[in-house]
Formats: C-alpha cells, sequence, structure tokens
C-alpha cells in the first residue's frame, strides 16, 4: 500500500489525546484554526507553535511517522515560503544576488505563512491520527444535533459519512485485489503510453464497480432486516460524554488564546 | 519451472507503527511438475507466499528464483510481463476480476497483453473452453449474467489461456458447493498431468493437499512450520493440531480404528476402497 497515504490514517494508542472526547478535538482545533491566523509576531507565534507540539508529544504517536505523514505538504509549505521570499517587497534590502532581491519583510513573511501552514496541517493531522472515523462521525452528529429542528437530515448524514469512511479501506483493499489480479493477466499500469495505462484502468474500475454495489445492496439487505429506520428513538452504543480532561483542555486552550490575543501586536 | 526460495522474508509498511511481518526467513524448493499444497491459518502468510511467484510482491529480504526469472529486493527482472504470462494466478474469488462485455473478450484478455496473435487466442478458446466444462454458446454472454460457478469456470479460463507452465491456486473452491469444489479440483488435477504443469495449491481443506498434492508445506505465522510428503506430514497429528490444524478425515478414522482394536495399520495416503479392503482382509484372518 502507499505509504504517503499516512494523513488521515489512525493510529491506535491510549494517550491523553486519544481519550479525549472527540468534540473537543473539533472544537480546539477548529478555533485553533481561527486562531493561527490572528498570530502575527514572535510571541503570538511561540505560544501556538508551543501548544501544538505539547499536543504532538501528549499523543504519542510516534515523531517519525507524523513527519512522514506531512511529506506530501512540505512541497506546498516551501513552495509558498519562496513565493513570499521572491514577490514581498517590503522592509530594507538583505540579499541581493544576480537578478534576485531579497527583502527583510519577504523572509519573514515567508517564514511567518510557513508556519502557519505547518501548524495547521498538524493539528488538523492529529486530529485524524488520534480518532477513529466512527468517533468523528458521532462527533459531528451530536455538534450537528440543533440543526434536525430546521428538518436537517443529520442522522442520516452521518451514517452517510460513517458509511462511507467504514468502507474506504474496503475498497482499498478490494483495488488491491483487483489490479494484482489484472497484473497477473498481464495490464502494465506502469509503463507504456498514457492512452494504454488509461485503457489499463478499464479492468480495474468496472469489477470495483460491480462489487460496490453488490455490496452496498447486501448491506441495505442486512440493516433492513435487523430492523434500522434511522435516528428517531435510536440509543448509541458509545455514549460521547465530556470528562474533567476535557475541560481542563477547553480551560487551557482558552488561556492559550488570551496569551496569543494578549500578545500579537496591534496596529 | 523450478521454484527456489532462499530466506525469504517479506515485511509490509516496514518502519511504520503498521509494520507488519508477513514472511520469515523462508526457504524452499518447488521441482518443475510437481503439485505442491500450501497450508495454514488464516494470516499464516499463504497469500503473502504466492504473490512473490510472479513478481506480484518483491521479497524484502532474501531471493526468489524462479526458472530463469531472479527476483531480490530491489531487482525486479526486466521481463516482467514474461514471468507473468508463464506464471498463471488463480486468486481467491477470481470471477470478481471478470469485467468485460463478453465471456469470449474476457478470456482473450490475458493471452492479448502478451501479445498472442487473434488466431492463436482463437484456438486457445476453443481448447480451454471444454477443459473448464463450459460450453461454447456461452461465449458471446456477458460474464455477468452467468451463475456464480460458472463465472469462476470463465475466469479459470482467462488464466489457462495463456498457457501458464505453473499454475498457482489460492483456494480456488472457496464458496462453491461441494459438487463444484470436487469438479474444480479434479480439473485442475487433470490439467496438472496434461499439460505438464507445476502446480501450487493454497488450500484450508487438508482432503484436498492429501488426495492431489505429492508434497505439502505448512506455514505458520510466517514461518515455514512443515514440510514433506503428505502421507509424513498428516499422521502427525498433535503437531498439527498445534497450529489449529486438522488431519484428514482418513488419517482420523485410522487413528480411532486402530485404538479400539489394538491393531496397525499403515498410512500410506492409500484410497479409502484400498483401506477398506485391508481392513476387510485384517478382519478375515483375525477370524
Amino acid at each position: 500500500m502507499n505509504n504517503l497515504m499516512i494523513i488521515g490514517q489512525y493510529v491506535p494508542g491510549d494517550s491523553v489525546i486519544h481519550r479525549l472526547d472527540p468534540r473537543t478535538k473539533i472544537t480546539v482545533i477548529f478555533f485553533f484554526v481561527v486562531i493561527v491566523f490572528f498570530a502575527n509576531n514572535l510571541w503570538s507565534y511561540s505560544t501556538l507553535i508551543i501548544f501544538a507540539l505539547l499536543s504532538m508529544f501528549s499523543s504519542k504517536v510516534p515523531i517519525r511517522f507524523i513527519l512522514k505523514g506531512l511529506t506530501p505538504v512540505w512541497f506546498l509549505i516551501i513552495f509558498t515560503f519562496l513565493l513570499h521570499l521572491f514577490i514581498t517587497k517590503e522592509g530594507t534590502k538583505v540579499v541581493d544576488f544576480w537578478i534576485f532581491e531579497f527583502y527583510s519583510g519577504g523572509i519573514l513573511q515567508g517564514i511567518a505563512i510557513s508556519i502557519r501552514f505547518f501548524l495547521l496541517i498538524l493539528v488538523t493531522s492529529l486530529l485524524t491520527l488520534t480518532t477513529t472515523p466512527i468517533e468523528i462521525t458521532d462527533a459531528v452528529e451530536e455538534m450537528l444535533a440543533p440543526l434536525k429542528k430546521v428538518k436537517f437530515p443529520v442522522h442520516e448524514l452521518a451514517l452517510m459519512m460513517s458509511i462511507s469512511l467504514r468502507f474506504i479501506p474496503t475498497l482499498m483493499q478490494e483495488t488491491e485485489k483487483i489490479s494484482r489480479a489484472q497484473a497477473s493477466r498481464g495490464v502494465d499500469y506502469r509503463t507504456g503510453p498514457l492512452k494504454e495505462r488509461i485503457k489499463a484502468i478499464v479492468p480495474l474500475l468496472v469489477p470495483l464497480f460491480v462489487s460496490a454495489f453488490k455490496r452496498a445492496e447486501e448491506l441495505a439487505m442486512a440493516m433492513e432486516a435487523r430492523g434500522y429506520r434511522g435516528g428517531e428513538g435510536r440509543s448509541k452504543l458509545r455514549e460521547l460524554r465530556i470528562e474533567k480532561i476535557d475541560i481542563g483542555i477547553y480551560i487551557f486552550f482558552i488561556i492559550v488564546a488570551a496569551i496569543v490575543f494578549a500578545t500579537r501586536s496591534y496596529g | 519451472m523450478d521454484i527456489i526460495f532462499k530466506n525469504v522474508t517479506h515485511i509490509y509498511q516496514p518502519r511504520s507503527p503498521f509494520e507488519h511481518i508477513a514472511l520469515k526467513d523462508i526457504s524452499l524448493f518447488i521441482p518443475s511438475g510437481s503439485f505442491v499444497a500450501v497450508i495454514g491459518h488464516t494470516g499464516s502468510g499463504k497469500s503473502t507466499l504466492i504473490s512473490h511467484l510472479n513478481g506480484l510482491s518483491l521479497p524484502t529480504e532474501g531471493e526468489i528464483r524462479i526458472g530463469e526469472f531472479t527476483l531480490t529486493k530491489d531487482k525486479k527482472p526486466e521481463n516482467l510481463m514474461e514471468l507473468r504470462s508463464r506464471v498463471g494466478v488463480v486468486f481467491q474469488y477470481p470471477e470478481h476480476q471478470l469485467f468485460e462485455e463478453s465471456v469470449r473478450k474476457d478470456i482473450a484478455f490475458g493471452p492479448k497483453n502478451f501479445g498472442v496473435s487473434e488466431e492463436e487466442i482463437e484456438s486457445r478458446i476453443r481448447e480451454v473452453l471444454p477443459a473448464v466444462g463450459l460450453s461454447e454458446s456461452l461465449l458471446a454472454r456477458s460474464p455477468f449474467d452467468l451463475s456464480g460457478g460458472q463465472m469462476r469456470r470463465v475466469a479459470i479460463a482467462g488464466v489457462l489461456a495463456t498457457k501458464p507452465e505453473v499454475i498457482v491456486l489460492d483456494e480456488p473452491t472457496a464458496g462453491l458447493d461441494p459438487r463444484g469444489q470436487k469438479e474444480i479440483m479434479e480439473m485442475f488435477y487433470h490439467l496438472h498431468h496434461s499439460e505438464n504443469l507445476t502446480t501450487v495449491l493454497v488450500t484450508h481443506s487438508m482432503e484436498d493437499a492429501l488426495k492431489y498434492a505429492d508434497y505439502v508445506i505448512i506455514l505458520n505465522k510466517g514461518k515455514k512450520y512443515m514440510e514433506g510428503k503428505p502421507e509424513d506430514i498428516f499422521i502427525q497429528k498433535e503437531a498439527l493440531h498445534q497450529v489449529g490444524l486438522d488431519v484428514p478425515e482418513i488419517v482420523e478414522f485410522i487413528a480411532s480404528f486402530e485404538e479400539k482394536f489394538q491393531t496397525k495399520i499403515p498410512f500410506h495416503n492409500q484410497s479409502i476402497s484400498q483401506l477398506a479392503q485391508h481392513i476387510a482382509e485384517q478382519l478375515r484372518g483375525v477370524g
């Protein structure tokens, strides 16, 4: 399987971060993402970086693994840095090299934006690294519950979400299996002209669709056989509960936010 | 083609929290023309083992030789297609790989990829259809209109049409009714002899292994646990039980018969009627 597909892959564990209520995680991360855009000087950035690194270390997910998962994003981070370096012409001129002129403002901007990017991706991937997809959908369902009042199909949405999340690994396995079978029959996915390679996808897609539809039908039948009829009055196996630790995290986060707002420069 | 594994180890997703050692230091030798059964519990590494046989997987360590092809960690043979045309693999539930609009096209898919000419493909189709027990009237039908058993036969025909020298079967009878199971196994056994194939059969069925294989390899947790002739392996009841495997019915029967009547019946892979004759003679001798 693809080793780069790590963003979003759940790593089982029993750390503080794993045990947090998923709603807490989602809320905190949401506001973290907002606050990242308010940081604008050394102190506010340092506060956020410390917060992010603290969460990363307390999640106990191997750091090598997290960094490896960020590989596809490094390119983006470096690209934005370079973009700012070359384009922003603020502050004093620092380097004058051949046709390039680097300004202090550009370098600082570049660093700041890259840090923003890095923080955003690090924290959001921590969510999926430490939370099972089922927990996330449960949390989404709970958090959207008020919308039921305006006839928004919250439960159905959550169900759709969890079914599709549930079947991603299955479909990936299936893809792997069928592509191996077709490769054994002489399909070449890797070399040859582009037209041939696009044609090679047909023997993969057709069986995949056939089995996906079959599976959907079987799932629907199994659900009906067990009397499933939607969210009304349905109880849950795992009740989400806000514990002391969640409240602790909220308070901690509010302090972090307060520090960011207190230290950022205004004007 | 001889198949040689030299200290082969295969690790999935190495150096990640999902690291999984599927095969560990496996060495084995499968001579050309033999019928080998690979047996093991779910997760024992059987499927990983066979995916090395046509270069779908490469060993993480060690070396594999299949005929003149060599597979190592970072060396795929340049003529991988050639290897795949000579080693046919019938995967578990092979009917899942059908995709063409007609049975004819689906059977022709493999040989076409390997560059076989149209006329040759046509003659191969005529050849493999009776071998898998399908009638030519099905050729124009869509494979998705057929019954499960027929679909499987079409898929198998598609593999046979590439005329492999080695055929790898990954639980080819899974999900079939008893009669279908027997027919499919008889068919492969027949092909093994008539086409002079080297056959590697992955199975859960001790009965099939005993009946068809002339060599048995037992895997447990990615390691080679036992290997030998079926009649030598299957009498080691204790050792087999330890890795969650049973002995074939006939061996079980002989064991309880011996215990009950305090006699000895040597097991040499005899058929049920031979065994019955032997017992009858012995009883007559006693009486």
